[in-house]
């Protein structure tokens, strides 16, 4: 029986982080007092419900060399958005792309994040997703050059 | 740090359906044929060179709470001391600089949508400049990690 104070407990361990040991599971079970299978069961349901959509490992690109990190904002006609996106989704070098609202002097409604080892390899793999897919539409690129602060959300 | 093939394939291995099981490090040796304390060790190191940020879950934005992403047109000279503000609320998670006329972009996560307004008020009372809040109105890609390659 998970109750919602145990969820919450629960939610806010796994968003904290679980140690890198060999039952990392036990270990939280422990300091909710609970058995290993209630947790695992509960993540489980957790998955399956849609409210974790990810369970893993969260990688930080810098420091693993992958130190260029492009924003690809788009200006694409409302009524091709979804052709438009599914492509961008579905090529190798894309890790998001979400749809957002343009604002005034913001005319950019879809985004894209293509990571690399350096400038010129992003800038090849979106040359390239561009002529694979016929991407005709207006786009900026914008490189971050400073981060300031990158860790996981937390809700609870 | 340079990555080995070895690493690259655990790496892309646990970011997104890490095993459900009370051994999930065995169940990894045995996926990619490295042995378990070796994993652990070069997880260890990993996580040591702050290459990883957290073994976890990552929530649904939608069903977890409201976010946005927001961004601010920011006088060249201000932005180390508009970041250290920007930084210093617990909900927003990543802060960039941009190359663009808006160039400090971060994420905003909170409960709820007024949670989301309260930083961005109290952000645009401390520091009136042009800002930008991009709430997702769909995801098509949403976060399965990253690939190295």
């Amino acid at each position: 029986m998970v109750t919602d104070a145990l969820a919450y407990k629960l939610r806010k361990l796994l968003q904290e982080g679980l140690p890198l040991v060999e039952k990392p599971y036990q270990d939280i079970a422990r300091q909710l007092a609970v058995s290993e299978q209630v947790v695992i069961d509960k993540i489980t349901e957790l998955k399956q419900q849609g409210l974790i959509k990810r369970f893993g490992m969260v990688l930080r690109h810098h420091e693993l060399g992958y130190s260029a990190n492009c924003m690809v904002v788009w200006d694409i006609p409302d009524e091709q958005i979804e052709q438009v996106a599914d492509k961008l989704a579905s090529s190798s070098c894309v890790t998001l792309c979400y749809q957002r609202p343009r604002r005034e002097k913001w005319p950019y409604n879809l985004f894209c994040m293509i990571h690399g080892k350096v400038r010129e390899q992003v800038e090849g793999q979106l040359q390239e997703m561009i002529e694979t897919h016929q991407l005709d539409y207006p786009h900026q690129l914008l490189f971050s050059s400073r981060r300031f602060k990158q860790r996981g959300a937390r809700y609870v | 740090m340079e990555l080995s093939e070895q690493d690259r394939r655990l790496l892309n291995q646990v970011q997104q359906d890490f095993p459900l099981h009370p051994e999930p490090f065995k169940v990894l040796a045995t996926q990619l044929g490295i042995p378990e304390q070796e994993i652990l060790e070069r997880l260890r190191l990993f996580e040591q060179e702050n290459a990883i940020s957290r073994f976890g879950a990552v929530f649904n934005h939608h069903q977890a709470g409201a976010s946005t992403l927001a961004a601010l047109a920011v006088p060249e000279e201000k932005i180390e001391q508009v970041a250290e503000f920007v930084n210093a609320f617990a909900e927003v998670n990543h802060n960039y600089e941009r190359e663009h006329e808006f160039n400090l972009w971060f994420v905003v996560n909170a409960p709820d949508q007024h949670g989301v307004e309260r930083v961005l008020n109290k952000i645009s009372a401390a520091y009136p400049y042009p800002l930008l809040d991009l709430p997702m109105v769909k995801g098509y890609h949403i976060d399965l990690g990253f690939p190295l390659w």
